[in-house]
């Protein structure tokens, strides 16, 4: 049998971004970070997705996807 | 994660809110938590307020998280929608300007002080066991009415706290709309 190994990414949802940074404080590797106070931003090569942004997030627009890895 | 010094200026905040039960003169100091997130936002064209230094955002996580006062539900959806953002900003400016129209009226001599706290811009408390006069009566007329809208927000950023996530009242703050937007204004010019 085949396991696929599929990693999972913090995706914020730009558009409805509040800047306010409280992902910023929680995650645990310094993978997401607010840019310039428009909206944050994920780097997903330090994203180990633990999901503790989106839990965090206020707004509740950072979902965890699913990508190839 | 490690605590760095800003991450104490809760202590300010809730500071301040006693503070005003005792002398309403130091509603004055709000003052800095609005004009600090305008300054670093114009001059630095960033949210680093919100980003580090706001103690009442740290306050809010502080109820939520540490004594686990909130319900940690998601927000309704319209909560961090551009139109209900814009909105509670525009009608916080609208009361805001009131608030300003009275402390004029108050300091030409048309109305007399009044020495309350105007709680969720409708619920007059009586608050003058908190003045104990000696300056001007637009000194203190403002003094009542910058705490209120700071008592007010505490008040509105709890209950957020308490139904949804400990932060809520970040998505809606005025003050981090207003930052957000400018911002966004700058935007184009630090584009290459
Ligand atoms: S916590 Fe949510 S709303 Fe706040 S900056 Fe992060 S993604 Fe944006
Ligand atoms: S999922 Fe975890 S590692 Fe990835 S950005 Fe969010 S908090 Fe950081
Ligand atoms: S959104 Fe408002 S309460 Fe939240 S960190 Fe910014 S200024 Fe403070």
């Amino acid at each position: 049998m085949e396991v696929k190994i599929k990693k999972r990414k913090a995706k914020v949802t730009q558009a409805d971004c509040v800047a306010c940074g409280s992902c910023v404080k929680v995650c645990p590797k310094g993978a997401i970070r607010v840019y310039k106070g428009l909206y944050a931003r994920v780097d997903e090569d330090l994203c180990i997705g633990c999901g503790r942004c989106a839990a965090e997030c206020p707004a509740a627009i950072i979902e965890m996807e699913e990508v190839a890895s | 994660m490690k605590k760095h010094w800003y991450d104490y200026l809760w202590i300010f905040s809730a500071t301040y809110l006693i503070l005003g039960f005792f002398n309403i003169l130091f509603a004055w100091l709000g003052m800095l938590c609005f004009m600090l997130p305008l300054l670093i936002a114009i001059f630095g064209g960033d949210k680093m307020y919100c980003n580090l230094f706001c103690g009442r955002g740290q306050l809010f996580s502080l109820l939520g998280k540490k004594l686990k006062l909130s319900a940690n539900r998601k927000p309704p959806v319209f909560l961090h929608k551009k139109w209900f953002r814009y909105g509670f900003l525009a009608f916080f400016m609208v009361m805001f300007c009131q608030m300003l129209w009275v402390t004029y009226l108050v300091g030409s001599g048309a109305r007399p002080l009044s020495q309350h706290v105007k709680l969720l811009w409708s619920i007059k408390l009586p608050w003058h066991w908190a003045y104990y006069g000696g300056v001007a009566p637009w000194v203190a007329q403002f003094s009542f009415g910058f705490y209120s809208v700071m008592l007010t927000s505490t008040v509105l950023g709890i209950i957020t706290m308490a139904l949804f996530r400990p932060r809520s009242w970040c998505v809606y703050c005025p003050m981090g709309t207003m930052t957000q937007l400018i911002c966004q204004a700058r935007k184009p010019k630090t584009k290459q």
